[in-house]
């Protein structure tokens, strides 16, 4: 029974519970005696609440709660703790959480929230973070300089907008720049993007007379929100009880804390009634955290026959509002900031600003989605400029084993490889010879001009030094096991790989092996977050070493039963036997729960096993160079498309898009396809469609489905292949890295480098919308002319 | 109190079905009756504004966004709802289908998208690739790329299992 179940394609263990719809969302969930929640938000971006009247809400039939920002004197965060529970003061977007009503009923609610009447006297605004970091910017946070954060690893700069200073440097810039035969500069933009999980927020949270807090949340970290309350309300962290049951989605945007405190609140206030709140779909939008947006200037030389020889970039973070969970996104994509390159002289500044626009969270590829699209588009500028393939270049300037990163990492044979990932994907869309002028003037002339492109990508899991995750493995009577660990599943379909990871090591069919599905802080072993890709990694070493935990155990008992020495005890088939004597064993089932000898007599007792894994050898990054150890793996990967645009609408049409990852070992095909697919596609999002766009006082404006549009069934490629390549990671579980932000990075660089490739256009902005494609072939046309008439 | 009382009405409607005769307030989405009136809760809200397709449920034969129906309206009516689907914990077709192809991630567009597949097999038990995502291009799903819901469909629609 070697090696059965790693590497099958076997569907999600939930696929029933979902299908049918039996399957429990919070959306899904009422307590007894529970209240509904509405909130009002702030219709300015930036404006001091004068005053706010509560009176007439409060004396509505059937209200039971309402609560202002200045009854709560709480802060949360979980790098820097900069938000309050509801505005306080002043307000820093619109959509801003402002007051909430607890009530018997949404309607009553919805009415309570529309009698209280707010004051407010409007402050300027400041929406552009190139300009937030000017002297005289208005400042979103007055009190930054006495905001508590993780010493150490964040860099806040009292007086300013700069929630988080990265700073990274390798070699010497300046001396690179005066070896370089050319050098490019260019900026970059990507727009704040909603992460648009198809279950808004919910929640349901009592706050007790006893003073425990209950809670259901649609959260990605129930252990982060249980920590995050903790120190916000000073309560022991016995006290509070977080439970996650099925989730529809979240894409990191439901990792760290949202509603969870404003329901706790409420329900204090209406004597510790639950309260439920669940987001709408505009709040999801214009309330709830989104992606923050980011506009990136690089400055890249290079010698003669294309090596980059020095790199100077500026990350300026739009962050929005808040950024407790946002300065992160800036440190990771600091350090890994320059791409899976080696780069000899680096100068990289990574700024985390705040404005006053709708703020900015965790979001699949967590920062690298966006430094991506510029990096991997300066790469073909550079290339095309210097006439060499943009294939060849990055094969030039690609990490090898032996090479150094920005931070001085050593890559190893073992890392992972992405100049293979590179090569599989352009050998799948057959880049080659290119076209001729003339056969590029004659397409143009038919009106659809064809196109190939590609981007490479790499990630490692952004979190703590400190990270750590525990799982337990019970036995049950019948010899089966039930598996309980608190990273949740909410889609990725890492239960299922985790079970298959169990099953394989107690050599034991994986329909004994039940995944316990509902998280619980009471009784789940601890995990730190269930974000960046890690779960399976971390979450599937600590179940290996349940696992063996619980196998010693049984041996232990076997041992003396069987009158063998330990050592000469081997498992399989749910049996305990003796090497050399197979017929001499004891079944699982037997000492499950303590062996009974035919006396009565009786040893052992329930076996449960335990297993913890936290990250090794991780540092603290150099304050000044950002040297040091930041990753625990590297998942790298490629993107090719081919694309057609119609150059007389700018509409664009992807055929085919190929994509490879070094995954290490593939350990269900059919869920890392599905991963594969999924975020190509969320990427495609990113490239064409998403984006928020605001009034010039900074309203919202694409704050419902009619206005902000992802992809549908109509949008999708004909052709998107997953493929895989396995350079083993030799402390993964079965050698095994994450896979699940890394398809949607990148994607957009590719279409953008395919575009160029096209009709000779470069796209600088996201998304690339139909509308800009035709403005770019406009200008071009217009540059074209005048120099035909200035040469004339 | 009394206003309330005035407002409301006495339906009766078929789900999945069965009768049920109940009282209702006209501003009551079909949507909300199912779920909170029903305890059906299978039937998911993305939106409330006919936007994403979650809450899909087959109306007389015809799929619809019951989050834009109101529940007098479905008075006298034939509802289908996920819950309908599996019969004596036998799976439909499509719902096997989809746990094949993993038309499944997170689950929370599923019952939405399956019963658009079941509305779109009933009338068109042979669909073509686009006539497929049509059928769906109102259903949201944001976790699986649609390709798997897609294969999905047309392999029901090849192995020609109906029920
Ligand atoms: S909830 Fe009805 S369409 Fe979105
Ligand atoms: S499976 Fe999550 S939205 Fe479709």
């Amino acid at each position: 029974m070697s090696n059965s179940y790693i590497g099958k394609s076997i569907p999600r263990m939930e696929s029933f519970e979902k299908v049918t719809g039996i399957a429990k969302y919070v959306h899904d969930m009422a307590l007894p005696g529970m209240l509904y929640a509405k909130i009002l938000t702030s219709p300015h971006a930036h404006a001091r609440i004068v005053s706010i009247d509560k009176s007439e809400a409060e004396k509505l039939p059937g209200v039971k709660a309402v609560l202002v920002g200045s009854e709560l004197p709480y802060k949360l965060g979980l790098y820097l703790i900069d938000k309050d529970i509801l505005a306080k003061g002043k307000v820093r977007y619109q959509g801003e959480a402002v007051a909430a009503v607890a009530a018997e009923s949404e309607e009553i609610a919805r009415r309570a929230i529309e009698l209280i009447k707010v004051e407010y006297e409007p402050l300027t605004p400041v929406f552009d973070p190139v300009e937030a970091i000017q002297e005289d910017a208005p400042l979103v946070h007055e009190d930054l300089g006495s905001y508590d954060y993780m010493k150490g690893v964040f860099n806040p700069i009292a007086g300013t907008n700069i929630a988080n200073h990265f700073k990274l440097r390798k070699g010497d810039v300046e001396k690179g720049f005066k070896d370089s035969y050319r050098i490019f500069e260019n900026e970059y933009t990507m727009p704040q993007v909603n992460h648009v999980p198809l279950e808004t927020h919910a929640v349901i949270a009592e706050w007790t007379k006893s003073g425990r807090i209950n809670i259901y949340t649609s959260a990605q970290s129930p252990f982060a929100v249980r920590n995050l309350m903790s120190i916000a309300f000073k309560i022991p962290h016995s006290k509070i009880h977080v439970r996650v049951p099925y989730v529809g989605g979240g894409f990191g945007g439901k990792a760290g804390i949202h509603l969870e405190p404003l329901a706790a609140c409420l329900s204090k206030k209406a004597g510790g009634r639950p309260v439920k709140i669940v987001a709408s779909r505009e709040e999801e939008f214009n309330t709830i955290p989104s992606r923050q947006g980011l506009t990136a200037r690089i400055k890249t030389g290079v010698s003669e026959e294309g090596r980059v020889l020095a790199q100077e970039i500026v990350y300026y973070w739009d962050a929005g509002a808040y950024a407790d969970y946002g300065v992160n996104i800036g440190r990771a994509s600091g350090y890994s900031g320059a791409g899976p390159y080696e780069i000899e002289n680096v100068k990289l500044d990574s700024y985390t600003i705040y404005t006053n626009h709708p703020f900015g969270t965790a979001y699949r590829g967590f920062g690298h989605v966006e430094f991506f699209w510029a990096i991997e588009r300066q790469m073909d500028i550079i290339a095309r400029e210097l006439g060499i393939d943009p294939y060849e270049f990055r094969m030039k300037n690609l990490l090898k084993p032996g090479s150094i990163t920005i931070t001085g990492e050593k890559i190893r044979e073992n890392t992972g490889r992405v100049d293979k990932c590179l090569k599989t994907v352009v050998e799948a869309i057959e880049w080659g010879e290119q076209k001729t002028e003339e056969e590029k003037q004659e397409e143009f002339k038919k009106g659809k001009v064809t196109g190939k492109g590609f981007a490479v990508l790499h990630k490692a899991p952004a979190m703590p030094t400190f990270t750590s995750c525990s799982a337990i493995i019970k036995f049950n009577e019948d010899g089966s096991v039930n598996v309980v660990v608190s990273g949740v599943d909410y889609g990725q379909g890492t239960y299922t790989a985790l079970a298959q990871i169990a099953a394989e090591v107690l050599k034991m069919p994986i329909e004994k092996v039940h995944m316990v599905w509902e998280c619980d802080t009471d009784t789940g072993p601890y995990d730190w977050q269930t974000v960046a890709s890690r779960f399976t990694f971390m979450g599937g070493n600590a179940i290996i070493k349940a696992a063996h935990d619980a196998i010693d155990q049984m041996k232990e008992v076997a041992s003396a039963v069987l009158r063998a020495p330990k050592d000469e005890l081997e498992i399989g088939n749910e049996k305990i036997y003796v090497k050399h004597n197979p017929d001499e064993f004891l079944t699982y089932r037997e000492v499950a729960m303590g062996y009974t000898y035919p006396n009565g007599n009786s040893i052992g007792g329930p076996i449960i096993g335990r297993g913890k894994y936290i990250a090794q050898g991780l540092t603290n990054l150099d304050p000044e160079t950002g040297q040091g150890l930041p990753a625990l793996d590297w998942t790298y990967g490629a993107h090719a498309v081919e694309i057609e645009v119609d150059v007389r609408t700018g509409e664009l049409e992807l055929k085919k898009v190929v994509s490879a990852f070094d995954v290490g070992k593939v350990v269900n095909k059919l869920l890392c396809e599905g991963q594969v697919v999924g975020g190509v596609v969320q990427g495609i999002g990113t490239s064409l469609y998403e984006g928020f766009v605001y009034t010039p006082d900074g309203r919202l404006l694409t704050n419902s489905f009619t206005d902000y549009k992802i992809p549908t069934s109509k949008d999708i490629p004909d052709v998107v292949e997953p493929l895989f390549v396995e350079t083993p990671q030799l402390d993964g579980p079965f050698g095994a890295r994450g896979v699940a932000e890394h398809p949607m990075i990148s994607v957009h660089a590719a279409i953008g480098n395919a575009i160029y490739n096209a009709i000779g256009v470069d796209i600088m902005e996201l998304p690339i919308t139909s509308e800009r494609i035709w403005r770019a072939i406009k200008e071009k046309e217009r540059r074209d002319q005048r120099a035909k008439t200035l040469k004339g | 109190m009394g206003r309330e009382e005035l407002l409301k009405k006495e339906i009766t409607v078929t789900v999945n079905g069965e009768t049920f005769t109940k009282s209702v307030s006209c501003n009551k989405t079909l949507l909300s009756f199912l779920r909170d009136d029903l305890y059906l809760t299978g039937t998911k809200e993305g939106c409330g504004e006919g936007e994403c397709g979650a809450c899909t449920v087959i109306m007389d034969g015809k799929p619809v966004n019951s989050c834009l129906v109101l529940a007098v309206e479905a008075g006298g009516h034939e509802i289908l709802t996920i819950e309908g689907l599996s019969r004596n914990g036998e799976l439909h077709p499509i719902q096997e289908a989809f746990i094949r192809h993993q038309g499944i991630q997170c689950g929370f567009c599923t019952p939405g998208m399956i019963m658009s597949a079941k509305a779109l097999l009933d009338r068109n038990p042979h669909p073509t690739e686009e006539e497929i995502k049509d059928a769906i291009s109102g259903n949201l799903c944001r976790c699986t790329g649609y390709k798997p819901i897609i294969n999905a469909v047309k392999d029901v629609a090849e192995r020609g299992e109906k029920r």
